[in-house]
């Protein structure tokens, strides 16, 4: 089959993205496919018309093309793609709708509040940052609300950090939330069609915890998969999971984040198109349950839809 | 010797397209090879950061980030006549070997450079480099075991610090100021050291036009550090790639002159006055720590290009590099002006700069509750990129600084990238008053609420005097 690897762009994560899509091409070409690697530009529409892919393999990361606007040129110009419609792309990307959603499905997440900067520099929204300490409680977590990494997610451990931390998100995105702190374990439950894989546990050593950054490096946060959850433990993060994967309309492939608290697991966010590079969650967790880099990347074919033939006469 | 690559299969099958490459490791390949990494590779990451740098290469992006000279005005035809003649007259000998300490007459164009800067150093006492980069590692390579101390400035040139890691130093950083580098806290310092039965193996510091704070150190400050070294024999490493480029006041003797070379150690580049792209740099010591640099050198690479160092004698014969210099001094001080009316003219109230006498680097110092990491990202938005100030600093320090190059864009470009850096830094600025309720959610459109006390701000990172503010 002739596919099209879409990356880099020019999102934040475009290296993570260039990263991802050089092992995708490898695999789909030791799978006997021909893959072509388009960097997503101006000219992707041109591209994509003269080339004429029988599939586009989306291996972008953050805002567009991980929120439905690359999917949706996709979709116009009737090329199926892999991973996520464009609805679920849009509600996966925001992080307040996705909790919107979440939360409207009876499932767990976090207490928070959203804001624009608009609130703030017009509708004197400083004033309400008390309250929210006092509804939230300390150590809050503010994230931007569009950014699919760890860019710009601050821990603010108390009240005077929060200015400072808000600032720092909206560096990111013009909408940020602020979020309780859960205490518990960080799991990531990839969702491969509709089959979750084994959990991953994400254990940042001693003094990199409140250092989102030192997630992503080798050596400065371990993982453990599968996680060692109980028999419960596991069954209950399967069914948060895949019921918040069904929630915000996924389909493909997708990674829902949580904590596991004391009182069970809290959704965090949901990654529409997680990270395929050597590191990457997803591609342990399957690792995990015996499929290889390329069984995936076969499986996550599979699972696109269908070329319509009908269109192409 | 590296062998090229005999495997046919890696022989490329088609330009740009290997034939065969190797499928991407996977996570447990990764880990198992983890295992393999010598402990030094601990402190080699990558970062989110770096990723983020990455994206700045993107052609829509004025990037204020690099230290790039602007090797667009040397003349082609010029090149061109020269690796003629090296193609005529010595093909072989250019294209061979040469000696692991260089060739006398690169050594002798070296010395035509020192010369321009007052310093005649004897030729034996130089290692031709790969880069001053080349000699910066080499001599980290000669004198640091794991757990050494090792001293340089706050902030410090960015590309040093993975080096004087890699070789498992502990850096301790010494604040610099509009004189330089504190000579008076480095005693405080050694002396602290000492107490602790501890010795620093050498300082390093770019005394003249600093990377990346652009700052001179003053004569008293290069005679007490100079002094200090002989009381102590403490080896200073003078790293000097941008003296001869000068756009206002006098010269300051170079530290290697002051001391005459017994503790001073020197590193000089062609990479700044000729071309970053030939890879040519220098080292002068000691007899006995060259000898050992020159044993490091052998083993790291054999010899600097052969090449590059035939190109740098034909260019010196025709005795016209300083007119070239000149050139470029002319060049750079119009593109320095432009920054810093430029700097006057868009960044806020509450920001702090320095002004270079010479050099490629402005350091601004923003109020510290801007992290500039986190606002390069919004300045990426607005297609304009600079070096947040934490790649200066080995501890964290330096966060809301950043290092702005003038040497590598146009004016305009110049002018245009400081304008949108300060469009995001005067948005953040203004919405931390609201979120601070201090600047109130009125949203006035006279921007500033009044200025701050740019001092207080800058205090923990490079003290400047409060600058005279021109009302607009």
């Amino acid at each position: 089959m002739k596919i099209a690897v879409l990356k880099g762009g020019r999102s934040l994560e475009r290296q993570v993205s260039l990263r991802s899509a050089a092992r995708v091409e490898d695999a789909l070409g030791s799978l006997g496919h021909e893959a072509i690697g388009i960097d997503v530009g101006g000219d992707l529409v041109q591209r994509l018309r003269e080339e004429r892919p029988e599939l586009a393999f989306v291996a972008l990361h953050g805002p567009g093309g991980e929120d439905g606007t690359v999917q949706e040129l996709l979709e116009i110009l009737a090329i199926p793609y892999t991973g996520p419609g464009v609805a679920a792309c849009g509600r996966c990307m925001d992080k307040v709708a996705a909790k919107h959603e979440i939360r409207a499905a009876g499932l767990p997440t976090a207490d928070w509040v959203a804001f624009n900067a608009t609130a703030f520099r017009e509708l004197g929204a400083a004033d309400t940052l008390d309250e929210i300490e006092q509804r939230l409680g300390l150590p809050l977590v503010v994230k931007p609300a569009a950014q699919g990494s760890s860019l710009g997610v601050e821990f603010a451990a108390e009240r005077d950090a929060l200015p400072a931390a808000l600032l720092a998100a909206f560096s990111y995105d013009d909408r940020v939330l602020i979020e309780r702190y859960v205490k518990g374990r960080e799991l990531a439950l990839s969702i491969l069609g509709e089959e979750a894989l084994p959990a991953v546990e994400i254990r940042p050593k001693e003094g990199d915890f409140f250092n989102f950054e030192a997630r992503y490096e080798i050596g400065r946060t371990d993982y453990l998969c599968p996680a060692e959850l109980s028999g419960e433990e596991a069954e209950e993060v399967r069914r948060v999971g895949l019921a918040t994967y069904a929630a915000l309309g996924c389909s493909g492939f997708a990674r829902v984040d949580l904590i596991l608290a004391e009182d069970g697991p809290q959704v965090l966010e949901v990654n529409a198109i997680p990270g395929l590079t050597d590191t990457s969650l997803l591609p342990m967790a399957a690792e995990a349950a015996g499929l290889s880099f390329e069984s995936l990347i076969e499986r996550i074919v599979e699972l696109a839809p269908k070329p319509a033939s009908a269109l192409n006469g | 010797m590296s062998e090229p690559n005999d495997n046919p299969e890696r022989t490329p099958a088609e330009p740009g397209r290997p034939a065969h490459r190797r499928a991407h490791s996977s996570r447990r390949d990764l880990e198992r090879y983890s295992r393999l990494f010598a402990e030094r590779t601990r402190v080699m990451r990558s970062s989110a950061m770096r990723d983020l740098m990455a994206i700045t290469a993107r052609p829509e992006v004025i990037s204020l980030a690099g230290g790039l000279p602007d090797t667009s005005t040397f003349p082609p035809a010029s090149f061109a006549a020269q690796m003629t003649r090296i193609a005529h007259k010595s093909s072989a000998a250019a294209l061979q070997y040469g000696p692991t300490d260089g060739f006398a007459e690169t050594k002798a164009c070296i010395g035509e450079v020192m010369a321009a800067e007052g310093m005649r150093p004897d030729p034996d006492d130089i290692i031709v480099t790969t880069g001053g980069q080349q000699a910066i590692d080499l001599v980290a390579k000669t004198l640091v075991d794991p757990g050494d101390v090792v001293i340089c400035e706050a902030p410090t040139y960015p590309g040093a610090v993975p080096v004087f890691c890699s070789y498992q130093a502990d850096v301790i950083q010494i604040e610099v100021d509009e004189d330089g580098m504190r000579v008076d806290r480095l005693a405080e310092v050694l002396d602290a050291l000492a107490a602790k039965g501890r010795q620093a193996k050498f300082v390093y510091s770019v005394p003249t036009f600093q990377n990346p704070a652009g700052v001179t150190m003053s004569a008293d400050r290069r005679s007490a550090l100079v002094e200090l070294a002989r009381e102590r024999e403490l080896l200073v490493v003078e790293d000097n790639p941008y003296g001869l480029l000068r756009y206002e006041g006098e010269r300051v003797a170079p530290l290697y002159q002051l001391d005459g070379g017994d503790y001073v150690l020197y590193i000089g580049t062609f990479s700044k006055i000729l071309s970053p792209g030939i890879r040519l740099g220098w080292v002068v010591a000691p007899p006995p720590v060259l000898e050992k640099i020159g044993l490091g050198k052998q083993a790291t690479d054999l010899c600097t290009s052969t090449l590059t160092q035939f190109f740098v004698r034909e260019y010196f014969a025709e005795g016209r590099w300083r007119e070239y210099v000149d050139s470029l001094v002319g060049i750079y001080r119009g593109r320095r002006d432009t920054m810093l009316e430029a700097l006057e003219r868009y960044f806020p109230a509450e920001a702090s700069w320095t002004q270079p006498a010479g050099g490629l680097f402005v350091w601004a110092t923003l109020p510290d509750y801007i992290d500039t990491s986190d606002l390069l990202a919004k300045a990426l938005g607005e297609n304009v990129a600079f070096v947040p100030g934490q790649a200066a600093y080995v501890d964290g320090r330096g966060a809301s600084s950043m290092r702005l190059n003038f040497s590598g864009s146009s004016e305009d470009e110049i002018g245009e990238g400081i304008r949108r850096i300060g469009k995001v830094v005067d948005e953040q600025v203004r919405l931390y008053e609201t979120l601070t309720g201090r600047g109130g959610p009125a949203g006035g459109e006279s921007g500033s609420a009044g200025p701050e006390e740019p001092a207080d701000a800058s205090a923990d990172v490079l003290a400047l005097r409060p600058r005279d503010r021109r009302t607009p």
